[in-house]
């Protein structure tokens, strides 16, 4: 792999870290040696041990960090530019925030540092419950949860248990089509059998229909709020009555909160259970992928049913109470993401009452306004008011043969990260747009101004979208390719030859 | 005060604006699809806002002091190189999302490679995903993915494993379907009872789960022990939670190890008091369209040049929703790259260098420890960096009295493993230095007396 460099600018070829580096480099210190080097084989049995860490890498602290420069440069972040990717909220991440998580107070701390020690950060998740239970209307927070996935597990097992606890034994899960993907799967591992809710010409759940399915074998109904249209879930009152009626419970996808903090309660329409998005809702970043934070938030009648540890106020005395018989037991080891908690914390600190209200209200504001803007240039399939983020389609770009991928791969030309493409699903070719209260109006016209060009291009010069993209590290991947003979590990090549590792 | 305009850029003019080319009078009337009477009329009760100088105040005050730590238990203080805070902290990495464009996200792409390349490596199995949330959910997660495989329900799970490991992975399983059978400790030794793990294995267990290095910071005997379960036709799943360890043990793979799950905090990633850590999991190739989680591949592109994408999406939850291997989305992305970065500085030699330094530590530890009277190593099988030790007296009052001299000397074993009352879990990396270890020692010596 090492070999001429390509000519690309800024943007320079990078081989994996495996195939370049020599023999006995490394980019390490090892602290100084005080006590006696043991040998290891004399303390341990020959077949327990290893004889090498074959294939590692042995590189130098500059090789390490040129490595993942020129890696981070074919990245693209949300301090990159306008990430429009729906549902997925990614609005700015306050940078004072990280700074104060990797404080050594809160960084080094063990999880098992006696609590006389831990005030302060047991402090710090107690009030961030109390707070996010005061934005949701709900009873009770647990922190724990990983993310919003694990946040659905950990309700939908709350759900069930405290269902066993009144003796019954509900098999069956509501979920519409404009819930996420992860609602599905929660489910079956929750071991739920789904049963589909198809939401009206509206985009939103009829209360009729949910009325039909729901019976004394269903357990819940899990929606998402504001739904994946971007639509408030508008009769979610009535439905949860519905629901609540026949004895089961309203689990609420929180991914979306971003629209409605300040505006309006979740568990004033009724919820038992929400799962937030810390980094979605509470601008914690998303890392490339995690690490996320998904708590829950529970009306009081599931607080038996909490996840343990729960942390609890006496007096002025915080602590950990892990004796909590109906608990649904452990979902992780600890007590959550608290890296992540530090920075939702923050973030809530400094925006306070008025500033999170204003974070909903622009939020809708900079969605309605794009959706404005570009309707009539693609089309709308759900024409009304939507809230934190709006879903077009490729229809009219069909008759130029030119699809919902060509139009998102083409953003990436001009520089901006796709929106999130063929979801929901409800929607044929979906294009779905969140650019968060972060944008600002001049960042959304120049992205707007741009979804009006490829709008024109796909018309007058096709084959510049199915070309697309053209100005990054690598043009479209055979994805195909990867699936069928799945490479997903580098091997050392059959030469010993450290350069060259070429499979 | 409104210290939020930092962070929303709207000026009264552009709302004006912007509510014009909607068509609306005012931000209320986008609210309308909310019915009033649900509308809030006043704002949320939540502390005032604090400008930057005030919050850092703020935060300073509920930070925790720094003592020197003798606690591990599955959660580890090891140096971390300024390279691995540095490089994360490069904002094309931290503020982007998981790579579902794979054209504008390389740079993710290819580290999450290198990052199953290297756990490959360490474990020595053949694939590995690009993450979970921990070490304890990793596990529970490879216990499913075993049911799946063999169809069968019961789960042999060694004593020896966290407890709070365990503890997640009863959560996960549902005690209806998949019955959890517990394999005690040698008590001499300190390992998984091989005898009675043996005597319980019958064709309806799915798989056989061990840790190693164990809770108690022993080294299992695993080459027979796998081999035996195998013949047996079960599965064995090997966890951890002190991946340095593997800088010098054999690779759970090298010996049979069908699935490997376990902690990747040690790797790189600060303590945090928890969270967030790293789950790393492991398998054999012909188990990888079974296994939960995101996977990247390479492929090539138009041109042919090399590149990386996610792949093997139809195990996902975005994809096969109700059918999916797990219901996993976002993973813990960055902690695999700090992981990915820490591993590269370190490299063959210092991996293995500064597992031996562990190794060494705690053998030295031991020695002083067991000359104390009163004072005794309570398992007698080799150990890695941590041990148990046997103390006459309350363990409570000896963590007391060593805390006045900021020191955090032990975990008391009490709280999971009521026979081990007398008892303190010590772990000793590199970061604990001899002066601290000989004073550590001589607490404990005094406060037995």
């Amino acid at each position: 792999m090492v070999g001429k460099k390509r000519e690309t600018g800024l943007i320079q070829d990078e081989p994996l870290i495996f195939e370049q580096g020599g023999k006995g480099r490394k980019g390490y210190s090892l602290p100084r040696w005080d006590v006696e080097e043991v040998e290891a084989k004399s303390l341990i049995p020959p077949s327990l041990l290893r004889e090498d860490l074959e294939g590692f890498p042995q590189v130098s602290e500059v090789d390490v960090i040129r490595h993942f420069t020129r890696l981070s440069q074919w990245n693209y972040g949300v301090d990159s530019g306008v990430y429009p990717l729906g549902s997925c909220t990614m609005k700015y991440n306050p940078k004072i925030n990280e700074e104060i998580a990797r404080a050594e107070g809160f960084a080094n701390i063990h999880p098992y540092t006696p609590e006389p020690l831990t005030q302060g950060v047991l402090k710090l998740m107690y009030d961030l419950g109390l707070y996010l239970s005061e934005i949701t209307g709900m009873d009770q927070v647990s922190l724990q949860p990983a993310a919003g996935a694990h946040g659905e597990l950990t309700g939908m097992l709350m759900i069930k248990k405290c269902l066993e606890g009144r003796g019954e034994r509900r098999t069956k899960v509501l979920v519409p089509d404009t819930a996420h993907g992860t609602n599905c799967s929660t489910s079956t591992i929750a071991s739920f059998q789904m049963i589909g809710i198809r939401s009206n010409e509206k985009g939103v759940i009829p209360p009729e229909q949910v009325a039909q399915k729901m019976d004394e074998e269903v357990a819940a109904i899990m929606v998402t709020n504001p739904n994946t249209l971007g639509l408030f879930e508008e009769h979610l009152k009535e439905i949860s009555e519905i629901v609540h009626q026949k004895g089961g419970f309203v689990y609420c996808d929180g991914a979306n909160l971003n629209a409605l903090m300040g505006i309006v309660k979740l568990g004033d329409l009724g919820v038992d259970v929400v799962h937030i998005n810390l980094h979605k809702t509470f601008s914690t970043p998303h890392g490339g992928g995690g690490p996320g934070s998904g708590p829950v938030a529970i009306k009081k009648e599931l607080a038996p049913y909490l996840p343990i540890p729960v942390i609890e106020k006496d007096g002025e005395t915080y602590r950990l109470n892990e004796n909590r018989p109906h608990s649904i037991g452990k979902v992780r080891a600890y007590y959550g993401n608290f890296g992540v908690l530090i920075k939702a914390y923050a973030y809530l600190i400094t925006m306070g009452p008025e500033g999170l209200k204003k974070v909903s209200e622009m939020a809708v504001l900079n969605a309605n306004y794009l959706m404005k803007r570009l309707k009539g240039y693609y089309h709308l399939p759900y024409e009304r008011t939507c809230m934190h983020e709006c879903v077009f389609t490729d229809h009219f770009q069909e008759k130029y043969h030119v699809s919902t991928l060509d139009i998102a791969k083409r953003l990436i030309d001009y520089g901006y990260h796709p929106p999130t493409i063929y979801f929901p699903l409800v929607v044929k070719g979906a294009l779905m747009i969140e650019p968060t209260e972060t944008e600002s109006k001049e960042s959304l016209d120049q992205f707007i101004e741009t979804m009006i060009t490829i709008a024109q291009e796909a018309e007058e010069n096709p084959d510049l979208l199915r070309m697309a993209p053209q100005k990054v590290k690598v043009r479209r991947l055979d994805e195909v390719l990867a699936a069928r003979r799945p490479k997903l590990r580098w091997r050392p090549s059959a030469s010993p030859s450290l350069h060259g590792g070429e499979e | 005060m409104r210290y939020f305009t930092r962070y929303i850029p709207h000026t009264e003019e552009d709302v004006k604006e912007m509510l014009d080319t909607i068509g609306v009078g005012k931000l209320e009337d986008l609210f309308k699809v909310i019915p009033e009477k649900d509308r809030l009329s006043s704002l949320l009760h939540l502390p005032p806002p604090l400008s930057e100088r005030d919050l850092i105040e703020h935060l300073r005050y509920l930070q925790s002091p720094v003592y020197t730590c003798f606690l591990g238990a599955g959660a580890y203080y090891h140096f971390i190189p300024a390279v691995v805070p540095h490089l994360i902290s490069r904002s094309e990495f931290y503020t982007a999302y998981t790579p579902y464009q794979p054209e504008i996200s390389q740079g993710t792409l290819q580290a999450i490679f290198e990052y199953q390349t290297l756990m490959c490596q360490l474990t020595g199995m053949e694939v590995s995903n690009a993450s979970m949330y921990d070490g304890a959910s990793s596990l529970a997660e490879a216990v499913l993915m075993a049911s799946r495989i063999t169809k069968k329900r019961k789960v042999l799970l060694s004593e020896a494993i966290h407890p709070e490991y365990r503890q997640v992975i009863q959560t996960y399983l549902d005690p209806d379907r998949e019955p959890i059978i517990l394999i005690p400790y040698e008590k001499e030794g300190g390992r998984t009872d091989e005898e009675i793990l043996l005597s319980r294995l019958d064709e309806e267990v799915s798989a056989v789960v061990v840790q190693n290095p164990n809770f108690f910071g022993v080294i299992e005997d695993l080459p027979k022990l796998i081999e035996r379960v195998h013949q047996a036709g079960s599965l064995v799943i090997v966890g951890f939670s002190e991946a340095i360890a593997y800088g010098i043990l054999a690779p759970p793979g090298s010996m049979g190890a069908d699935i490997v799950a376990g902690e990747g905090q040690s790797l790189g990633i600060p303590l945090s008091y928890g969270g967030p850590y790293l789950g790393i999991f492991a398998t054999r190739e012909r188990f990888v369209r079974n296994m939960p989680g995101r996977l990247v591949g390479e492929t090539v592109d138009l041109e042919g040049q090399r590149g990386f994408v996610l792949t093997l999406a139809t195990r996902e939850q975005h994809i096969r929703r109700e059918r999916a291997t797990s219901n996993i989305c976002t993973n813990e992305g960055l902690c695999a790259l700090m992981a990915t970065i820490f591993l590269s500085c370190l490299g063959k030699e210092g991996l293995k260098e500064l597992a031996v330094m562990n190794l060494s530590k705690a053998e030295y530890a031991k020695k002083i420890a067991s000359r104390i009277h009163g004072c005794k190593l309570n398992f007698n099988a080799p150990t890695f960096n941590e041990f148990v030790l046997k103390i006459e007296g309350e363990p409570e009052r000896i963590l007391e009295q060593m805390r006045e001299e900021k020191i955090l000397g032990g975990l008391s074993l009490k709280r999971f493993y009521p026979e081990l009352s007398q008892h303190l879990l010590v772990t000793v990396t590199e970061m604990v230095k001899k002066e601290e270890i000989d004073r550590w020692a001589e607490i404990l010596a005094k406060s037995i007396a």
